[in-house]
């Protein structure tokens, strides 16, 4: 018995008194799509700073900006600024939330690659998605029941898309919801009637791109301001940012970290 | 008349049959398509790596390392409890409602839904315990979780050794305490610590209670204490699948990943079934 | 003298553990009313349960949870439709049928399958199933009720499987010889003798088989669709009550009001599990066939 329980307290020991790291410590959480913005910054920026740890999770921009609330991460990633109820929930906590934008995005209209349509106006995506177009071939595509395929409450990019394009009416319950942007280009790359939505830096080969009121969802067309669904790229943190967060979001802020931007995929701020 | 009647057991009987295989079917099917797509995957590199560019390559290492960790917080909450729970029901308790208590706990506590658990740990311990996300309130979680279950296997050890052996030693003048330590316990061994494997090898596969308590998309060191956060197996499979930048590149990761799990959990299953039979042989007196 | 007061002691000791477990589900119990009553500040039970609209984050928020409860009552029904028979006929022909060698192969089959991770399943159901069903029924979404049912039948059959077999082999042998005496085929035999016999250990299998369905939660968060209305279709998509929990849990801030309805879900959620086993645990007692002399 003895034995064991010398091995048993020595591994305990192992694994509480190892770094209690706090300074170098980077909590980032949130929008899917400042995700690949997040990741591809914290790998060049943890190749620049070795002692400093970040680590990296998803779940919608809800959830970036839930944790800085309730203050379990330093950095929440968002594809959409603060709604006027979580500044208030804030406010009752004690939180000030500092938002930094990082970079400019569109949200583009996507349809599977055998899919006919290429062009939709502002009001037919609505009604697609309030339900009340329901068959490919009332918007130009061969017959097929529309599969409409939406994000979760979670996301900044529903929240834009509701804002911008559902004009606040509520999308269809039947809609099917995935939790990501790569979750959208799944399910649409997967589904021959299916119409969804992403971020930029998401439009790959096996989705194709919509035009919304002929106007394609570009870098160029969104920062000249005709692409009707454009949006930021923000980063809140919980009061003004120190040490490390200030580092990490300076590193984006700068040229370096804005061609990381460029690179995956989204629109540089300058 | 009687040859209708055996005809229609033949039928019946060849259904009853087809049923049974359909399940090996079904089972078989699974493990196919996960081998098929995924042993590409699988290399030196994908099993001592962290993962790298977006996920997209590199390895799980810190997956595997996380999931061990919540492992071994798992047993280490579930081992003693669950056995020392096993030892008052069949030791020492007196039908009555005191028992009929525990039991309804313990069958109750078996029967709560896994995300039910998910939440219990985010409330209690992450938040209210201030523990965070990290290995302990994951490992807290995942260990309630699988308490029933080495209870309930413990319990059976238990049974199974023969009274003869309790009746001998405290005929020779132990203490009921002594007689446990000495005597029984070690006769329960093999059984205890098959069902603590089998226990443990459904904790490896959970997400669920996980998700919010102890696992995290990515960190890119491993685990330094148990109030880090961690990667696991189950979690990554689903963050790959539904919430990665890019699903369809790490698809063959997926099924890598995938695949390393089951390979885990039918490890344990085996190790605790060929342990089991091995003791068995050992202790038999 | 004092190895008495050790083994009172220990005793002692051992029953304060023991009562963990009860302290554990109560401490669940009181954490989820706890957290998720407050949002009967905002709604009444009435518009909770039966509300049809669950849109959590808008302003003003709906949180109608009917359209989930539908979404899980299916999907359970459903996988029950498929596991229940093949559960109950592979329990029959493990317990009376087959050979012991070929159960030797047949029981361990039946326990993996049991120990599958859900989260493989899920993702099977999502990247086998789906695009398979989505081209053999011509239906335009794989992600459906159906395609969460299969995987959900996977998953009870062993429960009902095993638990049906325990209940089977405990029949008396003299039932099963009398039967034969009169003159009864086997399979006579299993249909009216044996499966009534161990019926209460039976549909005690199967409630609980269907309970485990019921609070199953990466396989419908992956492979059932997410969209929470109520289902006309089998291939219609749902968002059972643990999907949506899962789903929404991590952008909840720390007791806001959609923090506080998900954990009400939680909390019928838990009281539907709860009944179940009462049921079962009901069942078990009450008709279990005790003796041969009733039947």
């Amino acid at each position: 018995m003895n034995k064991y329980t010398t091995i048993f307290i020595s591994i305990i020991f192992l694994l509480t008194a190892s770094s209690t790291v706090f300074a170098g410590e980077l909590v980032i959480k949130g929008s899917t799509t400042v995700l690949p913005i997040a990741q591809k910054a914290a790998e060049a920026y943890m190749a620049e700073h070795p002692d400093v740890k970040i680590s990296l999770s998803g779940g919608g921009s809800g959830n970036g900006i839930k944790a800085i609330i309730d203050g379990t991460a330093s950095i929440g990633n968002a594809s959409r600024f603060i709604k006027q109820k979580e500044v208030n929930l804030a406010n009752t906590k004690g939180v000030y939330p500092v938002p930094f934008r990082v970079a400019l995005d569109a949200i583009v209209p996507v349809v599977n690659k055998g899919n006919a349509v290429t062009d939709l106006t502002l009001m037919q995506l609505k009604d697609i998605y309030l339900g009340k177009i329901k068959d490919w071939k009332d918007v130009g595509g061969t017959p097929g029941k529309i599969v409409v395929i939406s994000r979760d409450s979670s996301s900044g990019t529903f929240g834009v898309w509701k804002d911008l394009v559902m004009k606040k009416e509520r999308v269809i319950p039947g809609a099917l919801t995935v939790p990501s942007n790569g979750g959208i280009v799944q399910a649409v790359a997967n589904t021959p009637g299916a119409i969804g939505y992403v971020g930029l830096g998401y439009l790959s080969d096996g989705i194709k791109a919509v035009k919304v009121g002929g106007i394609a969802g570009s870098e160029e067309n969104t920062l000249n301001g005709s692409f009707p669904i454009a949006r930021g790229l923000f980063m809140f943190t919980k009061g003004w940012p120190k040490g490390d967060t200030m580092g990490f979001l300076s590193f984006i802020l700068s040229k370096k970290g804005q061609n990381l931007v460029k690179k995956a995929g989204s629109i540089p701020l300058f | 008349m009687i040859k209708q009647r055996l005809l229609a057991q033949k039928i019946f009987f060849l259904s009853f049959k087809t049923a049974a295989c359909l399940n090996g079917a079904a089972l078989l099917l699974i493990i196919y398509f996960m081998v098929s797509r995924g042993w590409r995957a699988i290399s030196w590199e994908f099993l001592t790596q962290a993962p790298k560019d977006s996920m997209t390559a590199g390895g799980i290492l810190p997956c595997i390392v996380g999931t061990t960790f919540l492992c071994l917080m798992t047993i280490m909450v579930a081992l003693p409890i669950g056995v020392s729970s096993a030892i008052y029901l069949n030791e020492y308790a007196r039908q009555g409602t005191l028992v009929r208590i525990i039991r309804l706990g313990i069958n109750n506590l078996a029967g709560v839904p896994s995300i039910v658990f998910g939440l219990f740990g985010l409330a209690f311990f992450c938040i209210v315990l201030k523990m965070g996300v990290s290995i302990a309130a994951g490992g807290l979680t995942l260990g309630i979780m699988t308490l029933p279950v080495i209870i309930g296997s413990s319990e059976e050890a238990l049974k199974a050794v023969p009274n003869t052996y309790r009746e001998a030693s405290l005929a020779m003048g132990a203490t009921k305490w002594q007689t446990i330590r000495r005597v029984v316990l070690p006769a329960a061994f093999p059984g205890i610590i098959t069902g603590s494997i089998l226990g443990l090898s459904r904790a490896a596969g959970e997400t669920a209670p996980i998700m919010y308590t102890g696992a995290v998309f990515f960190t890119p060191d491993l685990p330094g204490s148990i109030l880090d956060e961690v990667m696991a197996l189950p979690y990554h499979i689903y963050v790959l699948a539904t919430a990665g930048t890019n699903i369809e590149a790490t698809r063959h990761l997926q099924y890598g990943t995938a695949l390393v799990l089951i390979l885990l959990v039918f490890g344990m299953n085996l190790a605790a079934i060929v342990l089991r039979s091995k003791m068995r042989k050992k202790l038999r007196i | 003298m004092k190895r008495q007061q050790i083994d009172k002691g220990v005793q002692s000791g051992f029953l304060l553990v023991a009562l963990f477990s009860i302290t554990a589900l109560s401490l669940i119990i009181i954490f989820l009313f706890m957290e998720g009553l407050p949002i009967l500040e905002h709604i009444s039970i009435k518009e909770f349960i039966l509300g049809k609209y669950w849109y959590p984050t808008d302003d003003p928020a709906d949180f109608g949870i009917l359209a989930l409860i539908a979404g899980s009552v299916c999907v359970t029904l459903l996988s029950g439709l498929m596991s229940i028979p093949l559960g109950v006929m592979t329990a029959v022909y493990l317990a009376e049928i087959a050979s012991p060698r070929v159960a030797e192969i047949v029981k361990p089959i039946v326990e993996l399958m049991a120990s599958m991770p859900s989260v493989v399943i899920g993702f099977f159901g999502m990247v086998v199933v789906a695009p398979f069903i989505q081209k053999l029924f011509d239906i335009p979404v794989g992600l459906n009720m159906f395609n969460a049912s299969l995987m959900l039948a996977f998953m009870s059959i062993p429960t009902i499987c095993s638990l049906s077999e325990d209940a089977i082999f405990s029949v008396p042998r003299a039932l099963k010889e009398a039967s034969f005496a009169l003159g009864a085929t086997h399979f006579e035999t299993i249909l009216k003798v044996i499966i009534p016999a161990s019926l209460s250990g039976i549909c005690t299998a199967v409630i609980l088989g269907l309970s485990r369905a019921l609070g199953e939660t990466m396989v419908v968060l992956m492979a059932a669709g997410g969209a929470a209305m109520i289902p006309t279709s089998i291939f219609d998509p749902v968002r059972p009550l643990p999907a949506s929990i899962a789903a929404e849990m991590g952008e909840a801030p720390f007791r806001s009001e959609h923090y506080h309805a998900l954990f009400a879900i939680g909390i019928v959620l838990f009281v539907f599990t709860f009944i179940f086993n009462l049921i079962a645990d009901y069942i078990s007692y009450k008709f279990r066939q005790a003796g041969e002399a009733s039947l």
